[in-house]
């Protein structure tokens, strides 16, 4: 594929993070992990543990992390299979990346429902601040790329930044959030508009009891 | 008649209060649970068929009936499972979201109630990888539960041991189909299976399993309490209930809003998105249900009933009910064509029908978006969109075909208008090109 990230060099990957381990934080979260499956089927847990082990290169790279070969070999000895079986699942899953990523991933939105909102001029805006499609600036700070359907339609156009949504854009508003990062801050997820979740702007057309108080409306069963 | 604020199931589905379990308790989640256990098994499977709930995952297999495929005595070494289908993942399709992260109890309820209706052992919560924020309340809602005593040994009082685990995924369409999303819950790459046998059969490791969707069994502890008439009161015959639609695109406000199934669509619109955006006239055509259902032009849609049978009636489905409105504005051709692109993006390349036509299709529609093609590759493009339907395992294939049939049907003219205006002197692509 064309577009294939790069997979940087065995030997220096190997020299970094061949003695790869979970830290005591992560290894208490790999223990829970485990104890939702039956025994005897620790597979199950090679999603959960390939996030956990991207999060954790992440921390240590102060990145949204990666999957190193040897990271991946890390993870297939620790549930017991080969490693063909976790690479195979490191490979199908779009939210693992092969390849370094910068500080912010920056996962823009592009389907039909976003493209329909406007997610054009969020990809101008990126543009226009230097970020490209694929690649990572050279600062090191954004990575973009441009994602499938979010589920966040009805606050389209959307973007999601590591493990936040910023819904609602346009294109001065994803400057602002693009701007606010790159500053070291953290602008608030959510709607960029003030906009109460997937509520109508301006205000609910149903259920106007709950915006007050926490209404039991069992009162008025018939 | 429209439906009042108290025949609302979601009553926190903008996430206006907490969804920690005390505020879900006051809004009457959790009421005595056990109560309704104690009911039985087959009062509880009869009162889901009587209430005529539909699946809310796409496909609107009756929910009660489902579940009635369960074994009913399961050996200790096979034990059922239930799987809730949380991998939100069809363009438009934002309901699931607010039920998990303001409403989680209503579904950790719903999974305890469902799953001991078909004789479970245990539910997994397969929810997708990128709704990160939602599923850390997911789990959060689930200790809660745990900690209240309300699932696990003895859940609620019950006398019955039921367990709620959550799974996440990473960022894969197709694991939303329910042998992918199995075999993703094992731990391999998401790749359907081929049926049979059926989840019900041979499942999750082998096991008996039923897959709902998250809607479905959310529903489920509130019908019980009101009563299977309650529910069936609301919407057309064979299309019962109420219903989360999600709007998006031209309307003036785009939203997520419960309402009665059967709502025609200009009352939806008018009243929860103040209408179309530059009025009725400006109206083009809407994907009614997901992408993966084939788009209805205005005149069509307009005064018809959202529901499974009223859309098919006008060619289409509801799916998930998930609404996608285009105005006038909108460039048809690449809608529909970044639709093909997600397919190709989607496909989980084991089919050759679906891995090698998905980007094939695709790549026509970009020519038809320019016009840089010939008159004779539409029907050409209709005729590969009948070889991939039908021609793989799950249904991506056809979900791939049926938008772009769609849209030669009621678009052919600005179809063929981009060629003219270009010049139709290209010559045809030959039909084994890649």
């Amino acid at each position: 594929m064309a577009d294939a990230p790069t997979i940087p060099d065995e030997a220096e990957t190997r020299a970094r993070w061949g003695s790869f381990a979970w830290n005591d934080d992560n290894q208490k979260k790999a223990n829970e992990i485990l104890s939702r499956y039956p025994a005897g089927r620790e597979q199950s847990a090679s999603i959960p543990f390939l996030d956990l082990a991207q999060r954790q290169v992440g921390a240590e790279t102060q990145t949204q992390g990666w999957l190193p070969v040897p990271v991946i070999e890390f993870v297939a000895r620790q549930i017991g299979v080969p490693y063909m079986r976790v690479y195979e699942v490191a490979t199908f899953y779009t939210m693992f990346n092969l390849a370094p990523v910068g500080r912010y991933h920056v996962q823009v939105c592009g389907t039909t429902p976003c493209m329909l909102a406007g997610s054009d001029d969020v990809f101008a805006a990126c543009k226009n601040r230097g970020l490209v499609k694929g690649a990572t600036t050279p600062d090191g700070l954004f990575t973009l790329t441009e994602v499938e359907c979010l589920g966040t339609c009805a606050n389209a156009p959307m973007v999601q930044i590591n493990d936040d949504n910023y819904e609602d854009l346009d294109y001065d508003r994803t400057a602002a959030v693009l701007d606010a990062l790159a500053k070291g801050e953290h602008p608030a997820p959510g709607s960029t508009i003030g906009r109460q979740t997937s509520c109508p702007e301006g205000g609910p057309t149903t259920l106007t009891a709950m915006v007050g108080e926490n209404h039991d409306y069992r009162g008025e069963w018939a | 008649m429209s439906l009042s604020d108290k025949d609302r199931i979601f009553t926190n589905l903008y996430g206006f209060q907490s969804w920690h379990l005390d505020a879900a308790r006051v809004r009457g989640d959790w009421d005595d649970t056990a109560g309704l256990m104690a009911r039985g098994q087959d009062a509880l499977i009869d009162t889901v068929k009587a209430s005529g709930l539909r699946g809310r995952g796409g496909a609107g297999f009756p929910t009660g009936t489902k579940w009635s495929f369960m074994p009913k005595e399961p050996k200790p070494d096979r034990p059922n499972f239930l799987v809730i289908n949380a991998d939100e993942s069809e363009p438009g399709s934002c309901k699931d979201r607010e039920i998990i992260r303001h409403d989680p109890h209503k579904l950790i309820e719903g999974a305890l109630i469902a799953g001991f209706a078909m004789r479970a052992r245990a539910a997994y919560i397969y929810i997708r990888g990128e709704y990160i924020r939602e599923a850390e309340v997911l789990f959060a809602a689930i200790a809660e539960a745990y900690d209240a005593g309300l699932i696990g040994k003895n859940a609620c009082g019950s006398g019955y041991d039921f367990d709620v685990f959550c799974h996440r995924g990473a960022g894969a369409y197709i694991c939303g189909e329910e042998t992918a999303m199995l075999e993703s819950l094992e731990g391999k790459k998401g790749q359907p299976r081929l049926k049979p046998p059926f989840p019900a059969g041979a499942g999750l490791y082998g096991c008996p399993t039923t897959v709902n969707n998250v809607e479905s069994i959310a529903v489920v502890p509130t019908i019980l309490r009101r009563g299977a008439d309650w529910f069936s009161s609301f919407g057309a015959e064979g299309n019962r209930g109420t219903k989360l639609f999600q709007i998006s695109g031209h309307v003036d406000k785009p939203c997520v809003v419960e309402e009665a199934m059967s709502i025609p669509f200009r009352e939806l619109i008018e009243k929860h998105c103040g209408g179309i955006r530059g009025g009725w006239d400006n109206l083009l055509a809407v994907i009614p249900g997901g992408s993966s259902v084939p788009l209805v032009p205005a005149k069509d849609i307009i005064d018809a009933p959202m529901d499974f049978d009223g859309l098919k009636a006008v060619g289409s489905g509801l799916g998930t009910a998930a609404i996608i409105v285009m105005d006038k504005s909108t460039d048809i051709v690449r809608a529909i064509s970044r639709l093909s692109y997600f397919y190709k993006h989607e496909s989980c390349g084991q089919c050759t029908p679906c891995r090698e036509g998905t980007g094939w299709m695709w790549r026509v529609m970009e020519r038809m978006r320019t016009g840089d093609a010939d008159i004779s590759e539409i029907d050409t493009l209709h005729q590969v969109t009948k070889q991939v339907e039908g021609h793989s395992i799950c249904a991506l294939g056809d979900a791939a075909a049926w938008p772009i049939q769609g849209l030669i049907k009621h678009f052919r003219p600005e179809m063929e208008r981009r060629i003219n205006e270009r010049g139709a002197n290209t010559a045809p692509m030959m039909e084994a090109a890649e």
